[in-house]
Formats: C-alpha cells, sequence, structure tokens
C-alpha cells in the first residue's frame, strides 16, 4: 500500500515549500561542504539580518516533527513504546521536548519486540492503540514477529518507522544500511494498512487514516514510515497544517435476515452450544453474551481469545466442551479463530488423521468479523470450515439483534423446556467445579510445585483485590481460569494470536500500564522461555514504575519443544531418554530472581517448596501496591 | 523457536486439549497390537524407586507430570491407584489417543512394571475441602 515516490523529490519540496506550507528538509551541515546546495527551500525561512550566501544555519525553533506531536496528541495516544533509532531522531526529540514527553510519554524499551509486544497488551486492556516508534530496517525487523502476533490477536497497534528516502541526503554508511525504497515491505503481509506521506499535511492525514483503519472491526496493526527529511526539516514559526477530524467506523452488523435465521435455528435447537473465542472485544461483549446464554438456556464455551463469559456462570461449560459438542444440534460460533479445529480433532501420530467431533448433521453457525479481511501468504485463516450459516460481521455488534431475534421466538412453552435445561447445566457445572477442585489436589505438597497450587496459591492473594490477569494461561492448564472467578472484561485478554514466544512479557508489561490508572493489581504467570527471548522488559517496568506481580511458572524448559522431541523419538523408536537436549534450559537453571534484580526490580526466588509461595506472594503484592513491579520465580511442573 | 511452530503447538494445546485429548482418551477395548504384559496378574513385582527415576527419563513426566497428576484434560492423571498393570502396558505400547507409543524396543515390559509400581505407591492427595486455598 505504500507508494513510491515517483515524482523528483527535491522539485516537490520546493514546490511544496512555496506552496502549501514551508516543509524542507534540514541539511544544512553537509551543504557547507558541497558546491551545490542539496535543496534552497529553506531560504524563505532564514532570519531576514542573516545573509544566506555565507552564513550556515544550523537551528531551527521549529520542525517537522513538532508538527508529528501535535497529530499524535491529537489521536490521544498516552505512550511511545519505543528502543531509540536515529531515523526517528526527529520525531523522538519533538516528543520529549516539544510535546513535554506526556501524552504520548515515551516508554523506553530495550528491544523492538518488547515495545510492539507493549502496546498489544496496552490495547487489550484500554481499547485502544499505543503508538510504537521503530527504527528503519534494523528495528521493523526486531519487531516484525510481534506485529505478526497483534495481527493473528487483531489487535490495533499503532506504528511509526523512520527511514531516509532521498538517497541523496543519507549519511554515508550506517544510515544506508537503515533506509528502505519499500520499508513496510517486510512486515505487508501482517499489516492492515501503510503509508508513506511525504508531505506534512500528508503525514496528518495519514496518520488520522491509520487510527481509523486500525481501530475498524476488525482491529490489526498499521505501520506509517515517517521520513527523516520529513521529520527534521524546519517549518516556519507561524506554519499552520490541518489536522483531518477522526471519525471511527462503527463496527458491521450481521445481515438482519440471517440472524433471524440463526436465532431460529437456536431456539428450535434441543441442545444448542454458544462457542466464543474473540467474541467479547469490549465489556459490553460480554454483557451481550450472557443475554444471549440465559435467553437460550444454552451453555457456552469460551475459548478465551478474549474474556468473553464469566467462568462461575452456570451457564459456562468449557470444562464440559467434549461432552457438549458430541451432543450439539447447533453450534454457534462467536468471532472463532478456528472453526474447523474447535468441530475437529486431528491425531499426531505417524499418519496424522482428523474426526470430527459433532454428530451428523449438527449446524454450524458463524458469525465473525474475520470473513472481512483476509489475506493470503501467513495461514493464520486455519483449514475451511463447513459451515451452515456464515455471517460476515462484528459478532460483539451483532449480538443485540440476535438477542432480540431469540426473544421474540421463544414462546411460553419453550420457556419452561428451556429453564429445564438451564437447572440440568447447573447442576453439571457444579460437578465439573467440584471435579476440579478435586484434580488440583493432586501432587498438592510436592515440587516442583504443581500448576493448580500456584493458580491456588495467587488466587488466595488477589480475590479481594481488584485484579486483572495480564498473562495467557494456556501454557498453564488454565489453571486459573478453571478455579479463580473471572466476571469482568479487563480480567484476562487472551493470548499472543500468533503464538509467537516472546509475547508473554511484554504484552503484560503493556497490559499492566494501561491497568495502572485505574489502580488495577495486575499479576501475570510468566513463563521462562518466554521471558528470556528479551528479558530487558523488565529494566522497563522498573524504570517506568509500572506494576505488575509476574509470578515464574519456572518449568526450565520450551516445554512444548521437549513435548514434540518426545514425540518424535517415541515414534522413531529410539533415544527416548534425549528430548532435554536442545529444549531445556538448565546447567545452569536461570535464576530469575536475580536477573530481576539485577534490572532493579523486587524479586524472589527460586521458591521451590509450595509452602513458601503464599508469604513471598504477599510481600511481592506489598511492593506492586507501592507502585512498582515484582516477580517471583516458582519453581514449577511443566503445565 | 519459529512462530508457525508455536502457533502449531498452541493450537494443539488451546484448542486440541479442549477438544481433542478429551474425546481422543483411551479406549482400551480398541487397541489392537498389544505385547503381553510380564505376568497374567496386575501387579507385578517392580521396583518403585527405579520407577521414579524412568518416569523422569523416559519423558512420563512431560505430559503427566512428576506425580503422574496429570491435568484435567484427557486421562493424564494416573496415579494413586492406576489402571491395571495391563491396560497400562497395553495402552503405552499402543496408544488411541495423542500419547506417543512406547514400544518394547525403547522400554521394556520390565521398566514398565518399575513404572507401575511408582505410580501404585503415590500418596492419596489430602481432600479438597481441607486445603483453605481451594476454598
Ligand atoms: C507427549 C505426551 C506424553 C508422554 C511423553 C507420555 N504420555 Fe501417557 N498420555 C498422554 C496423553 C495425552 C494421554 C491421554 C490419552 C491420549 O490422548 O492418548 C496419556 C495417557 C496415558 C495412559 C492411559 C491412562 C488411562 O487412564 O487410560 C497411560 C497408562 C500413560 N499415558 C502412561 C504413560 C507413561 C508410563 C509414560 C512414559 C513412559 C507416558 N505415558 C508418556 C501423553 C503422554
Amino acid at each position: 500500500m505504500a507508494r513510491k515516490l515517483t515524482v523528483d523529490r527535491r522539485k516537490f519540496l520546493k514546490g511544496a515549500a512555496g506552496g502549501v506550507a514551508g516543509l524542507v528538509a534540514s541539511t544544512t551541515a553537509i551543504r557547507a561542504k558541497e558546491p551545490t546546495p542539496v535543496q534552497s527551500a529553506s531560504a524563505p525561512l532564514m532570519p531576514k539580518e542573516v545573509d544566506p550566501s555565507n552564513v550556515d544555519v544550523l537551528t531551527t525553533d521549529r520542525s517537522g516533527s513538532d508538527f508529528m506531536v501535535d497529530v499524535l496528541k491529537s489521536l490521544g495516544f498516552e505512550y511511545i513504546a519505543s528502543n531509540p533509532g536515529s531515523s526517528f531522531r526527529g520525531l523522538h526529540e519533538s516528543v520529549i521536548n516539544y510535546g513535554g514527553n506526556q501524552a504520548p510519554e515515551f516508554i523506553t524499551c530495550c528491544h523492538e519486540e518488547s515495545a510492539i509486544g507493549m502496546a498489544h497488551g496496552y490495547a487489550k486492556i484500554e481499547g485502544k492503540p499505543m503508538c510504537v516508534f521503530v527504527h528503519s530496517n534494523v528495528g521493523l525487523q526486531h519487531g516484525s514477529m510481534a506485529i505478526f502476533n497483534a495481527y493473528c490477536d487483531r489487535v490495533p497497534v499503532y506504528l511509526i518507522a523512520g527511514n531516509t528516502i532521498d538517497a541523496t541526503v543519507r549519511r554515508p554508511g550506517v544510515e544506508w544500511d537503515h533506509s528502505a525504497q519499500d520499508l513496510a515491505a517486510m512486515v505487508r503481509d501482517f499489516l492492515k494498512w501503510d503509508d508513506l506521506p511525504i508531505s506534512l499535511p500528508h503525514f496528518a492525514e495519514s496518520a488520522v487514516r491509520a487510527y481509523k483503519i486500525a481501530m475498524t472491526t476488525p482491529t490489526m496493526p498499521v505501520l506509517l514510515v515517517a521520513d527523516s527529511e520529513l521529520q527534521e526539516g524546519p517549518i516556519a514559526p507561524d506554519a499552520k497544517f490541518h489536522i483531518p477530524k477522526l471519525a471511527l467506523a462503527t463496527p458491521p452488523q450481521g445481515e438482519s435476515g440471517s440472524v433471524a435465521e440463526a436465532a431460529r435455528l437456536l431456539v428450535a435447537a434441543e441442545n444448542p452450544v454458544i462457542i466464543a473465542d474473540r467474541a467479547a472485544r469490549t465489556p459490553a461483549g460480554m454483557m451481550h453474551l450472557i443475554g444471549l446464554a440465559e435467553a437460550l438456556q444454552a451453555p457456552v464455551i469460551d475459548q478465551e481469545g478474549r474474556l468473553n463469559f464469566p467462568t462461575r456462570h452456570p451457564l459456562n461449560h468449557t470444562q464440559r466442551s467434549r461432552a457438549l459438542m458430541a451432543d450439539a444440534d447447533v453450534i454457534l460460533g462467536l468471532e472463532l479463530t478456528d472453526f474447523w479445529g474447535t468441530v475437529h480433532s486431528m491425531r499426531d501420530q505417524l499418519h496424522r488423521t482428523s474426526k470430527p467431533t459433532t454428530r451428523d448433521g449438527a449446524k454450524l453457525i458463524s458469525i465473525s468479523a474475520t470473513d472481512l479481511d483476509v489475506k493470503g501468504n501467513h495461514q493464520d485463516i486455519q483449514r475451511y470450515p463447513e459451515v451452515d450459516l456464515a455471517i460476515a460481521g462484528d459478532a460483539e455488534t451483532t449480538l443485540p439483534s440476535l438477542l432480540e431475534a431469540v426473544k421474540r421466538s421463544i414462546t411460553n412453552d419453550r420457556k419452561r423446556t428451556l429453564q429445564d435445561r438451564g437447572s440440568k447445566l447447573a447442576d453439571a457445572y457444579q460437578k465439573a467445579l467440584v471435579q476440579t477442585r478435586s484434580q488440583a489436589t493432586y501432587g498438592w505438597d510436592t515440587s516442583p510445585i504443581t500448576i493448580p497450587r500456584l493458580s491456588a496459591e495467587m488466587w488466595a492473594q488477589i480475590k479481594n483485590e481488584d485484579w486483572s490477569l495480564v498473562s495467557d494461561v494456556g501454557h498453564a492448564s488454565r489453571w486459573p481460569l478453571r478455579m479463580w472467578s473471572f466476571d469482568k472484561h479487563y480480567q484476562f485478554i487472551g493470548g499472543s494470536g500468533g503464538a509467537g514466544v516472546g509475547y508473554g512479557a511484554p504484552a503484560s508489561a503493556g497490559a499492566a500500564l494501561a491497568n495502572k490508572k485505574h489502580g488495577r493489581l495486575s499479576v501475570s504467570i510468566q513463563t521462562d522461555g518466554d521471558l528470556m527471548y528479551a528479558p530487558g522488559i523488565l529494566w522497563t517496568m522498573a524504570h517506568h514504575h509500572i506494576p505488575l506481580l509476574s509470578v515464574m511458572h519456572n518449568n526450565r524448559a520450551y516445554h512444548q519443544e521437549v513435548m514434540h522431541i518426545q514425540r518424535m523419538a517415541n515414534r522413531h523408536n529410539r533415544g527416548i531418554t534425549r528430548a532435554g537436549i536442545g529444549t531445556t534450559i538448565q546447567d545452569p537453571n536461570i535464576d530469575f530472581a536475580r536477573v530481576a534484580q539485577g534490572m532493579g526490580v523486587y524479586a524472589q526466588g527460586p521458591i521451590t517448596d509450595p509452602k513458601d509461595l503464599g508469604p513471598a506472594l504477599r510481600r511481592a503484592i506489598e511492593v506492586v501496591k507501592r507502585g512498582e513491579p515484582a516477580l517471583i520465580d516458582a519453581v514449577t511442573e511443566p503445565r | 523457536m519459529s512462530a508457525n511452530m508455536d502457533n502449531h503447538i498452541v493450537r494443539f494445546l488451546g484448542l486440541m486439549t479442549v477438544a481433542a485429548l478429551m474425546v481422543l482418551a483411551p479406549s482400551h477395548a480398541r487397541a489392537q497390537r498389544v505385547s503381553p504384559a510380564p505376568k497374567a496378574d496386575d501387579s507385578p513385582a517392580g521396583n518403585s524407586q527405579n520407577g521414579k527415576k524412568l518416569f523422569t527419563s523416559y519423558g512420563c513426566f512431560e505430559c503427566h507430570g512428576h506425580q503422574a497428576e496429570g491435568t484435567p484434560e484427557g486421562k493424564t492423571r494416573l496415579g494413586p491407584n492406576p489402571i491395571s498393570f495391563r491396560e497400562l502396558v497395553k495402552y503405552i505400547r499402543q496408544p488411541t489417543g495423542q500419547m506417543p507409543p512406547y514400544t518394547s524396543k525403547v522400554a521394556s515390559d520390565a521398566d514398565l512394571a518399575d513404572i507401575y509400581a511408582f505410580l501404585q505407591s503415590l500418596p492419596q492427595p489430602p481432600k479438597a475441602d481441607s486445603i483453605p486455598a481451594l476454598k
């Protein structure tokens, strides 16, 4: 989507300076040594008493990047997460000086993957994007995996990358290495939109447009390339540029006829099942889903891409998904990332086989905004699901009209049947809860610490607080979601989306930063492998006083990979004791408490005796309540 | 670790554990090729200490936990009170679900007898009601 510069840039700049406004490149230092000025459009801006023919103009009171900051302020960014890079030095300096380093405030990150991961987590709590500055080429490459995760997770991230377009003004050497003809190309497969503005008015327009596009469902990352000349060039003190008005596009609702048909199928069904993945984009989504489930007295399976449904609601039957799926006659999938995988199982043996998990004739209804924006290269699209009714639209936005249609079709007779179903489901829910508690007791006092023990100890400390779990818990066998009572949207934000490891620590930090002003106690279950991708995020948390309790799920391995290698060894009938080679993080064991302390974070550990967990957590929570990060290194079972 | 690889992994764990592992829980009746158990009776004389070591070195702990406590998904809790030895051997040799097979080439029947002794030796857990943190 980025356009290449096809016009003669220098001529364009001259024309623009004389016309629309004074947008010019400042290359005065170089010019002094050159027989021919690189450009001359800055002449009109020079003070009158100075003779331009023999005095080098070395300063300016306003630069293009000042205006860029005006634009960013107008969009309401609270933060810019970034690892510094010279291609956006103009913008960087304008943020901290011209912009006063407030709204947006510069958050110093030690890696671009951390910066973008932070923005990813932040957006899921705050419901709006964080801005991220990345350096040309190398910075964007560093950040690319995190962009991919946000893309797969349909999360808006607002990226600005520096770049120096005009080859004749690049400083020799590194600046050439750190410039690109089409910078966005390397990540375009997982961006919703990108642009390369070539004037300040163009920047303003594209910046507002980028925000709107990022925030339009399905939300995704966007990238603006900010030319360094455009950033650094002087602008007249009285220059006025227009910042276009932002009007966010409302999310699309499913077509009314199809919604009515879905309601008819659901009301008539004997065993309907509602499955939600990334359905609740906002707190309203959860309320609507509760309304629908209660009207139908239908069980909900939460795939937990977001917190869609309260975990202690008697219609939350996530734990019973297998039995429900086998019996269901109508399945409603709301923003499922993988409908096919939801209704099939695949067996990972020498010959991979798959089979449906639903009964013959079960009707499948999908409501998803994913159908509205798909791309071809990366395969997050998943296998083609053979649904009976596909409604393209935002599930959260469609739910109210679906609920109305459902209510209209329920007769009094039907209501009684649904109530009976509801009480049976409530009993089954209670039984499942008791089973979960009982399962948690196995290995209760042993070391390494079991994940249910870890989760229970955490829950005991936080349950009376206004808490928010800001990490994924798939690696922890979903234990917190099984045990804790989640009923607020911000209490869980789902996972990475693209399963790129390294998301966990920065996304938790970004979410905790968003939670900070709401006074919430942010907690995460932090895996060791993930933290080792870019542990510098610990320093960022200490430096910026981001209150987050990170409790290590330290199984001293890339455990998923251990299991994969074990599987291969077994399959090949050899070496079943060697799966730890290349997959474990032992010898030496990492002392995460010391790593964290070394970066200024309060930390304790390694904790191997489960009895020590409770007191350690209490002490750490005191620190977090004082507004600082804290880390507890618990040595745990694999899952 | 590649993003693609891990994507597969999390899908596997996220969705497969929710749906598939449970669906594919073992059906012992369905296993076909079965190595004979070392003894006809269900409790061979195994060495539980060695069994505990093998449970780790052979990788059982990876999916079942060091105490064979398992996870709530599928039949991954193996003890205390394990299934019969005959059933255990049958399953390990020819799993019908997601578990990777351990043939007699890599784990002898004597090894499995030791592992079985370890599973039998596991203590009963405390009652959930007696644990304040679980209330
Ligand atoms: C890569 C993961 C993995 C490894 C390694 C593994 N298992 Fe399993 N095992 C499973 C899963 C998952 C199940 C549940 C059924 C299924 O999907 O196959 C299971 C089921 C079982 C069962 C059947 C339980 C029942 O109640 O029917 C037994 C017995 C068993 N495993 C023993 C072992 C032993 C002993 C080892 C080590 C020699 C081992 N497993 C290694 C994953 C694994």
